[in-house]
């Protein structure tokens, strides 16, 4: 059994976006900030931290989920995937892509999320209705669009990921 | 918002959880999903000094049938609405899983927390107390098994001891002849509900009411069951649905609140109660 104190600084080893890494954190330390203030990956952002917003969601060995209602101790080896790994360079996922296009982003605050969970969610139903993809959305607050271009993206990277395989 | 310090525990086996609360009792806090406990903890409405992480413990994630389908406590939501076999066996189930949470907070959320927490719109602990389920809790010195009726105590409140886990959740299986649905309302998707409805119900050949479990949610301060026991042996069609949903939602006493005052919980309870119990008796004759 693990047993951590609450004042004890603890080596966290996980995988990130595919490589091997590792930092201290006590217990109470919120994944979300272990991944910004540790790990340095400031793309995943932090909203509300208590669940709501959704702007912190990031895979876990490949599921969406909250990084700001888990905590870093948590997440030892652990595969975590965060807005930082889907583009390969300068070259954009599909679904990047389709946010591009559809102008699914203004200030881009809630993007990070969305991203992760759409990216989990089309691998679940390659080929979502619309009322699915709302529904998946729901999961995540943005103030800027609207959802319309959002919705409209995630639709169309699901049909061009369709035609491409 | 950070939570305040807490030692940190993760037990391999129940054993180990459960000589942990022993030792601990009211000082530690479990965590399965996080997905209530986790803002508590947050906003520091919790204080724990030991937070206990049960997702560790194996086996207690895991779906089996004896009598009952046992759904273990630290069980995903999002891995019993991916499992057809279990939807099949337990219809109110797939009726109403997609209405918890969201498809992020499913993905880590489990069965037991939502129970342990005991939210009174919360749908899972509705759908275990409308179809007369039962919650398995396991102290150092043993385990017992409690109908869900009885475990929900108030707001947020059960009857688990500080001492205790749950270990696993038990919900009885289809019946023939029978129909199962649910419905609530909401202001946002996946927020909380306002007032939830679901039901369980039977018919006779004749298509005759001959069981009714009618359960409703975020009217009072725990999921209850409303006493439908005059309306047995009646023919089960609209006009019965109407008459029933008039008649229990007379008796309720709902709670108001910033989302909802009393007069219009009851006026939710009335429709949807009228609604989920013409789509089960429909669904009961339907399947024969």
């Amino acid at each position: 059994m693990r047993r951590i104190g609450g004042n004890e600084k603890h080596r966290i080893e996980l995988t990130v976006n595919g490589r091997k890494c590792g930092a201290e954190a006590e217990p109470r330390m919120l994944l979300s900030d272990f991944l910004r203030h540790k790990l340095g990956l400031y793309g995943t952002h932090v909203g509300c931290e208590h669940g709501v917003c959704g702007a912190c969601t990031v895979l876990i060995d490949g599921r969406a989920v909250r990084s700001c209602t888990q905590y870093a101790v948590q997440a030892e080896g652990t595969n975590i995937e965060t807005v930082e790994g889907l583009a390969e360079g300068e070259h954009l996922t599909v679904l990047q892509q389709a946010f591009r296009k559809h102008h699914a982003l203004q200030c881009g605050f809630c993007t990070a999320g969305i991203l992760m969970s759409a990216t989990h969610f089309l691998k679940e139903q390659p080929q979502p209705s619309e009322d699915a993809v709302r529904d998946m959305l729901s999961g995540h607050i943005c103030r800027c669009t609207g959802y319309d271009g959002i919705v409209r993206a995630i639709l169309d990277a699901a049909d061009t990921l369709a035609n491409n395989s | 918002m950070k939570p305040v310090a807490f030692d940190y525990c993760r037990p391999d086996s129940i054993a180990e959880a459960t000589a942990l609360l022993h030792e601990l009792g009211g000082d530690a806090v479990l965590l399965a999903g996080g997905m209530s406990l986790g803002p508590m903890l947050n906003m520091r409405l919790v204080r724990p000094s030991v937070v206990v992480d049960i997702n560790a413990i194996g086996g207690l994630d895991k779906i089996s049938r004896n009598g009952a389908v046992m759904i273990g406590a630290t069980t995903r939501q999002a891995d019993v609405l991916a499992d057809e076999s279990v939807l099949g066996e337990v219809p109110l189930l797939a009726a109403m899983l997609p209405h918890v949470g969201h498809f992020q907070t499913r993905n880590r959320g489990t069965f037991g927390g939502s129970i342990a927490h005991a939210d009174p719109s919360a749908e899972i602990p509705l759908a275990l107390v409308t179809l007369g389920g039962e919650v398995e809790l396991t102290a150092r010195c043993g385990t017992r098994r409690v109908p869900a009726a009885e475990f929900f105590q108030g707001m947020l409140m059960t009857m688990r001891q500080p001492d205790e886990m749950i270990t696993a959740l038990y919900f009885p299986r289809r019946q023939p002849q029978s129909g199962y649905a649910f419905s609530e309302v909401a202001q946002r998707r996946g927020d909380f509900a306002i007032t939830a409805v679901a039901c369980a119900v039977t018919l006779g050949n004749d298509n005759n009411l001959t069981q009714l479990r009618l359960g409703l949610g975020g009217i009072e301060d725990r999921p209850i069951l409303a006493d439908t026991s005059s309306f047995n042996g009646q023919s089960a069609d609209s006009a019965l649905a109407t008459a029933i949903a008039a008649e229990i939602s007379e008796r309720l006493e709902p709670m108001e609140d910033i989302a909802a005052s009393a007069t219009y919980r009851r006026a939710l309870a009335r429709s949807l109660s009228h609604n989920v119990l013409e789509q089960a008796f429909q669904q009961a004759r339907a399947v024969g």
